[in-house]
Parts: structure tokens; sequence; C-alpha cells
């Protein structure tokens, strides 16, 4: 994450910006190789971040700022995605998915991150806020069978 | 600015199908709520729920249809859902919600479930 991001934008913090980001997303993503039912696991993940931070963060409110950065890495393969906002800052240790066992509406947004990405983290930001970072990397191709 | 969904309503004998047309985010989970609840109201003895138009749906969709089906089930009446796309079915099988709901692969089997 030392270089530049591939791509960076800021949106506010309002429902109607999440399909333009998971478009984008979506494309970056087979951009670095992924398959199409890998690249909608990764938009959702994105969306469900980003609805979180909407949700959580901002308390519902349409102006707050959030920006996304991502970088398409080679050797391995990855796409790596930071999102940070100025939201209410919470001890990332109480952000966990909720019990699966427990079914009722809700609260499936950390688990869908968990469960798609290889690796996700969150942290305080020092300036307020929190920093989500997500990497998901390109499954090897399979080794050709013998001949 | 935002790519609206829209949700069509039929009626197949004493079953109520709504089709909804778009992709179901945070946005627009609002909206198809409002419609599934003010036909619950009404207790139909079975609402099908067909997805053939809904490309995409994060966890507030889930939400509604697990609200949806916790009514129908206070109802005693029938929660169908058909034509799950490829991307919608993933989505309902990492929230492992999927068993607890009747799936037809399409609207003729839901409307004969």
């Amino acid at each position: 994450m030392s270089r530049d991001p591939d791509i960076s934008i800021r949106i506010f913090s309002a429902p109607e910006f999440l399909r333009p980001v998971r478009v984008m997303v979506d494309a970056l993503a087979s951009q670095c190789g992924f398959d199409d039912h890998s690249c909608g696991l990764i938009s959702l993940a994105m969306d469900e971040a980003l609805a979180n931070v909407m949700r959580h963060g901002y308390k519902g409110q349409r102006d707050g700022r959030i920006w996304i950065s991502a970088w398409t890495h080679e050797s391995p393969d990855s796409l790596e995605v930071v999102i940070e906002d100025l939201g209410v800052s919470v001890d990332p240790r109480t952000i966990r998915g909720r019990d699966l066992e427990d079914v009722r509406p809700g609260g499936l947004g950390v688990h869908f991150i968990r469960h798609t990405m290889d690796e996700c983290s969150w942290e305080q930001r020092p300036g307020g806020g929190m920093r989500l970072r997500m990497l998901k990397m390109v499954p090897a191709a399979a080794p050709e069978p013998p001949r | 600015m935002a790519k609206t969904m829209t949700v069509e309503q039929a009626t197949e004998g004493s079953t109520v199908v709504l089709t909804p047309k778009g992709e179901i985010d945070m946005a627009h989970s609002p909206s198809l709520q409002k419609t599934i609840a003010s036909v619950q109201a009404e207790k139909p003895p079975k609402l099908v729920l067909d997805l053939s138009a809904v490309p995409y749906m994060d966890s507030s969709g889930i939400a509604t249809l697990v609200e949806a089906l916790q009514t129908s089930m206070r109802n005693k009446s029938k929660l169908v859902l058909c034509n799950l796309s490829p991307r919608v079915r993933s989505a309902f099988e990492i929230s492992r919600l999927i068993q607890m709901f009747s799936i037809a692969e399409s609207r003729d089997a839901a409307l004969k479930a």
C-alpha cells in the first residue's frame, strides 16, 4: 500500500452512491483477473462495508465523506481496497457479524465482508472515524493435467 | 439520480405475485419492504416473489425478505421465492438463510408449490 492507489474517489454517505461504486469495483475486480462469481462477491463486500459506514458511522446522515482507495497488485494478483470515513469511531474489537443461528433481519454485513474477503481489518483513524482495509487474492490457476 | 426499482404486482387465483425490477440495496430495500408489507397486510394465502429481474441483492434486501418470511409465518401463509439469479443466490447462500426459504426454479413452479 506504499504506492498511490490505482483508483481513489470520495463519495457522500448517501445510499444512491452504492451502485456506482459497485459497478466500478466489479469492473476493477474483473480487470484484476477475478471470475464473475468472485467479482460479484467483492462488489457485495464493498457494498456492505459502505452501507455500514452510512448506517452506523454516519447514522444515516447523507453528507458525510467516505474515501475509497483501490490498488491492484501483481505477484500474487490481488485487489486491495481501503475505505475511510469521519463518522463515529468505534473499538474495532466490537465489530463482529451476528450469530447466523439467530434468524432475524439485519446484522449480516460484517459476516458478508469476512466471508468474502481474504483479509479485512478495521482501525480507528487518528483524525477520527474508521479505516477498513480489505484484500482479496486472485485464486491461482489450476495446474494443467499431465499429458 | 438513483436508478429506481419498481415492483410489478399480479394476482393468480388467490396468490399474489410480486416482481421487483432492479438492484435491491440499501437505497431500494425500504421501498420493497413497504410494498411487501402492504400486500401482506391483506393476508393472501400465498405470496410469490419473482426475482427474475433482480440482478443484485445485498444484506438489506435479504433482511427485507426475512422480515416478510416472519410475517408470513405469523399469518400462517406461504412465501415462495423464484428465479434467483446466480449473484442473488450466492448472497443467500453466504447468509446461510437459504434453507429457511421456500425457493422455486420458475414462476410456474412457485405457483404450484
